[in-house]
């Protein structure tokens, strides 16, 4: 008997439709991708618009390491490898290869590239941006390519082990990253050299940072795009269905019939992919200079944090949390906004502590309480939230009284909000759940319509 | 010949260092299956209280080395014994904050714990008033000068003094993990957590105890790795991470898990490490160690003195 999947193949499909699929996240996302470049940049300060475009960076990273380590269950600590990788590779294809094609490695800026803006007469895109696109393309690929590598030791290895062997990969590309000679070719080396005949210089551990400067907002942005809708759907198809029995239960899963060595590599190649996109795209910033140490698992753990803090599995959660692990830092050196956030924080406590008051606890036998609709869980969130947010406020009260840069601290912030997080709230901000699946939604439903316990105790 | 006797010298310390600090991991692994990632930290922490430690001691007794040489021989075992003790300490405190509430909980979220207690613990002994970020040169305890030399290798009373050491514990820890009455309750729990907990061992101060001891010897293993470099490198450089990683990595290799194969691990990935740079390429000196690393797991994944663990349904 064929199977569901082979069967929903002979439903015919209109090509029509077909194309549609394939269409709409790419008119999406350059529709998002113009309007942050032309509407949202154009509006702010250049400091700011560098703070968006590392907060969508690091929404890619976080995302894709979701693919991995929220989708399949597998750990790897190394993911900041591929971001090297592909960063790396095209980093180079920029700078030798503008040499090769325009002569000089300057970027030729069209109006969808450049933080700052291009010039009026710029062209809608150049030939230059064409090599960016091509190069951030091949980043990504050969990084995926390393994902087949990373991936297949899952073969063998679960959990700890194969999260060590993650940690070594990220580790080795990052000495040989080092090992690489630290002066670029000269212009009359690169031009006398045979194509593909000699091993093109990175900068070794001086870093590579004579990259053209290309990426932008629209390219960035477009990019999140592409990467949340291609999540989103993974998530819902029947390979991303797939990866989630293996992280729910492998051996249940391999007795079901799912190739669990299958998926979880292809979990690993995904998330390279997208995570040497986002490296070709941070390669390409300015102000960046990318080293050796980006391949570290300092850089690894980063991004580690956001997908916990998000919610392992979560999406959305990856994405909030890695915009908000992102620009923390920056509140952090601001107290006085930071303190204005207790007229936030206060009320929320009150507010939660009166609305957990009014839940009561869920009937005994009621359907709710099997399914764990708790009415007081959405008390429970806006209490946490206003804990969190009065506390921020508290501690910029008392750095401001006392004289201490807070902007010093973040990283010890960070670590002790992830061992509390696993403590109190190991699922972190989202579980598992989507905002778009209701996890917002759903506790505040639960709220008002839970079946409660009357009288006497539980 | 020298060439191959100073590589073996130099291997060895190394090696005894990394298997000192591997007994630490072997140990939390065996029984709270987890990696305790903030175990380097530990290590760091030793090394630079044992500095702090000293630094005051000396200046209590007057002692003035910025002339040179070193200080009386007593100083040195006292400084050891303070770092072990503090470590010893903290290491029992990070056990009951962070990674008790979480007993029974998903392993996953242990490692996460762990990772952020290691975070937490680096960039803390980063600040102003701590540790600070600039390297700092620790005060000679152990006279440096050379005892006697084979051929053209000179050997140190301090390279002596850190074998020896390093030796003399794990000798220690050797005889209270299966000569004595809490090592075979270690033993126990390490073996079955559950059915321990129900012939009446006491698990959790089983547990605290490990860390203890775990912790107290990674503080002599910085310790040493301080007096045998003389000069220790901030919190959170790279260098500490990679010897906290390499030390775990010997545990691997070993059979994480497995006290002997701890100590045979640190051993091995030393003697790797050190002929691998001198007859091969001293800047690869961490690719072998994670090339070995991969290799061991991919065709013995128990390790050497590990046994394969067969996931029951």
């Amino acid at each position: 008997m064929a199977s569901l999947q082979d069967r929903a193949k002979l439903v015919p499909q209109s090509p029509l439709a077909a194309a549609w699929r394939v269409f709409w996240p790419l008119a999406l996302a350059l529709v998002v991708g113009v309007l942050m470049q032309h509407q949202v940049r154009t509006n702010i300060d250049a400091y700011s618009s560098k703070q968006i475009l590392d907060i969508g960076i690091a929404i890619i990273l976080a995302v894709s390491l979701t693919i991995v380590n929220g989708f399949t269950g597998q750990f790897s600590i190394g993911h900041a490898g591929f971001l090297a990788v592909g960063g790396y590779v095209a980093g180079s294809i920029t700078y030798y290869g503008s040499f090769a094609l325009f002569g000089s490695a300057s970027a030729t800026l069209g109006t969808m590239s450049g933080l700052y803006g291009a010039k009026a007469d710029a062209a809608f895109l150049t030939g230059g941006e064409g090599l960016f696109l091509f190069a951030l393309l091949a980043g990504g690929l050969v990084s995926a390519l390393l994902g087949v590598v990373v991936g297949l030791p899952s073969l063998r290895l679960r959990g700890d082990y194969l999260a060590i062997v993650t940690l070594g990969f990220g580790e080795i590309v990052r000495v040989l990253i080092q090992q690489t000679p630290q002066v670029l070719m000269s212009k009359e080396a690169i031009a006398a050299a045979k194509p593909l005949s000699v091993p093109l210089s990175v900068g070794g551990s001086l870093g590579f940072g004579n990259v053209p400067k290309y990426t932008s907002l629209f390219w960035v942005y477009a990019a999140v795009v592409l990467t949340l809708i291609f999540a989103y759907r993974l998530k819902q198809s029947s390979t991303g269905r797939a990866m989630l029995s293996i992280r729910e239960d492998e051996i249940a899963a391999e007795a079901m019939g799912v190739k669990t060595t299958y998926y979880k590599v292809w979990g690993f190649v995904i998330a390279a992919f997208f995570a040497g996109i986002a490296g070709g795209l941070y390669a390409h910033t300015i102000g960046i200079s990318l080293s050796p140490v980006d391949a570290g698992f300092q850089k690894s753990f980063d991004i580690i944090i956001m997908v916990v803090l998000g919610g392992l599995g979560s999406i959305s959660g990856a994405a909030i949390a890695a915009a908000i692990v992102t620009y923390l830092p920056e509140l952090l050196r601001t107290p006085d906004t930071l303190m204005k956030f207790a007229i936030v924080g206060v009320p929320m406590l009150v507010v939660g502590a009166s609305l957990l008051a009014m839940a009561g606890k869920p009937a005994r036998k009621s359907p709710e309480k099997k399914r764990g609709h708790d009415p007081r869980a959405f008390p429970r969130f806006v209490i946490g939230l206003g804990v969190i947010i009065t506390g921020l406020s508290l501690l910029a009260f008392l750095a401001k009284r006392f004289g201490i840069d807070l902007g010093d601290y973040r990283l010890i912030l960070f670590a002790l909000a992830l061992i509390i997080m696993m403590i109190t709230r190991p699922q972190g901000l989202l579980g598992v759940r989507e905002v778009w699946d209701g996890a917002l939604y759903r506790p505040v439903r639960d709220f008002f319509t839970a079946r409660r316990h009357k009288g006497g105790t539980a | 010949m020298d060439t191959l006797l100073q590589t073996l010298k130099d291997a060895l310390t190394i090696g005894s260092l990394y298997a000192l600090i591997a007994l630490g991991y072997t140990m939390v692994y065996g029984i709270l299956k987890f990696i305790n990632f903030a175990h380097s930290d530990i290590v760091v922490l030793g090394g630079w209280l044992s500095l702090v430690i000293a630094t005051k001691l000396l200046v209590w007794l007057g002692v003035d080395l910025s002339a040179g040489g070193a200080a009386a021989w007593w100083v040195g075992p006292i400084v050891l014994t303070l770092a072990m003790a503090c470590c010893g300490l903290i290491g029992f405190t990070i056990e009951r904050l962070a990674y008790k509430p979480l007993r029974g909980a998903p392993r996953l979220n242990v490692l996460i714990t762990a990772i952020g207690v290691s975070l937490f613990l680096q960039n803390s002994g980063q600040l102003r008033f701590l540790f600070g970020t600039s390297p700092r040169k620790i005060p000679s305890l152990i006279s440096d000068a050379t005892l006697f030399s084979i051929g053209d290798v000179q050997v140190r009373l301090l390279d002596l003094v850190v074998i020896g050491t390093a030796v003399t514990l794990m000798l220690a820890l050797e005889y209270l993990v299966f000569h004595t009455k809490i090592g075979r309750a270690m033993r126990a729990v390490s073996y079955d957590v559950r059915t321990a907990g129900l012939m009446g061992i006491p698990v959790d101060r089983v547990i605290s105890f490990t860390f203890i001891l775990g912790s107290s010897l990674a503080a002599a293993g910085g310790f040493l790795w301080a007096l045998n470099f003389s000069v220790i490198k901030q919190p959170a450089d790279t260098s500490w991470v990679l010897l906290g990683l390499k030390a775990f990595v010997a545990a691997v290799v070993g059979g994480i898990g497995n006290v002997r194969g701890a100590m045979l691990g640190g051993l091995a990935i030393g003697l790797l490490e050190g002929f691998g740079s001198t007859y091969v390429n001293p800047a690869l000196r961490d690719v072998y160690v994670f090339a070995a690393l991969i290799l061991v797991l991919l065709v013995k994944p128990g390790g050497i003195l590990g046994k394969a663990v067969v996931e029951k349904v």
